[in-house]
């Protein structure tokens, strides 16, 4: 009873603060400085038509850098974790049966799903979405291939390499960046082009398709890993 | 933000209430597959939500990890475990894991 009375109180206090907050709430009339900054200078000096994408890659790059490398560090832990347990039995593992329409359906959506992730993160500077959704994508796509046929074997080579190679040349494009144009991760080591056309804003389609590569590998060895392994006792 | 707009918001939130409600509170012997469909629900009003406000990108973001990869992931996961499950039963709860051990 004591118990319930004080749950009751939180969850009313959570709810004061909360209608506190939506009630004060004023939409601000003009942008501010930094908003205003972005705004006003992204076409001009990034050549980006989606100024989000601008801001990710080139105004806070080194943010982007650092949010790829905690999604590589989850993905290895994951991946040392679960090589701990022992790798499944095929022939000894009942599973559920897989329907046929999921076989069926899952042959004829996952390689469009895959290529809508590709098309998201190379086009990342021009429309919404870029590497993080387009990876989040395609790895979802890798991941009804695996529910439609739970047995199936990805190779951990090909997602290491194109992993590795991914985040060495993300990298090695922001080190150019400090020596051709203006600082790490500088999107004008090549020319921005005209805005709104897809080959243009500079480095941030080559950048936003590494990092795309890079995140769909990173969930896909996670799925991949999680799919492998035989429960731990 | 127009009424038209304001109201669509509403809608949604309720939307997201009830869906919420429904993955937490749904009962009954084969009640997990709509808890995590109700649940990819909530993700996927959630994203509608982040349209109207106009932040194209975390919709995409949401859509594609919450209520995509997310929803997937615990589908996949509940046909592991219904798996192991099954093994139990055939092998009368010897092999508690699901392994033989011969």
């Amino acid at each position: 009873m004591i118990k319930r009375f004080i749950t009751l109180l939180l969850l009313a206090g959570i709810g004061a603060i909360f209608a506190s907050l939506l009630f004060t709430y004023v939409p601000d009339s003009e942008l501010n400085r930094t908003a205003d900054y972005y705004a006003g200078h992204t076409a001009s000096d990034i050549g980006a038509a989606n100024i989000v994408t601008a801001i990710i890659v080139t105004y806070r790059g080194l943010d982007t850098l650092g949010e790829v490398t905690v999604l590589f560090l989850a993905s290895s832990i994951v991946g040392l974790v679960l090589s701990l347990g022992q790798k499944q039995h095929k022939t000894q593992r009942n599973r559920v049966a897989v329907g046929e329409l999921l076989t069926t359906g899952s042959r004829f959506l996952a390689p469009l799903i895959m290529l809508l992730g590709v098309y998201v993160f190379v086009n990342g500077h021009l429309t919404p979405g870029g590497g993080f959704q387009g990876g989040a994508i395609i790895a979802s796509g890798m991941l009804l291939l695996l529910l439609a046929d739970p047995l199936r074997h990805f190779s951990h080579t090909l997602i290491a390499t194109l992993e590795s190679f991914s985040g060495l040349s993300y990298v090695a494009l922001g080190v150019l960046g400090l020596f051709m144009a203006g600082g790490f991760l500088d999107n004008r080591i090549l020319p921005t082009g005209t805005l709104g056309e897809l080959i243009s804003a500079g480095a941030i389609p080559l950048i936003y398709s590494l990092i795309g590569l890079k995140v769909g590998a990173e969930f896909s060895s996670m799925l991949a890993s999680l799919s492998e392994t035989e429960d731990m006792k | 933000m127009n009424i038209l707009m304001t109201g669509m918001s509403a809608v949604l939130c309720i939307a997201m209430l009830g869906a919420a409600l429904l993955a937490i509170r749904v009962k009954g012997d084969d009640s997990l597959p709509l808890s995590i469909l109700a649940a990819g629900l909530v993700s996927l009003f959630a994203s509608v939500l982040f349209l109207i406000l106009a932040a194209p990108d975390v919709a995409m973001t949401e859509a594609a990890i919450g209520s995509g990869l997310t929803t997937f992931l615990f589908f996949f996961l509940l046909a592991r475990i219904r798996g192991t499950a099954q093994t139990v039963d055939k092998n009368d709860g010897s092999a508690l894991d699901g392994r033989d051990y011969d």
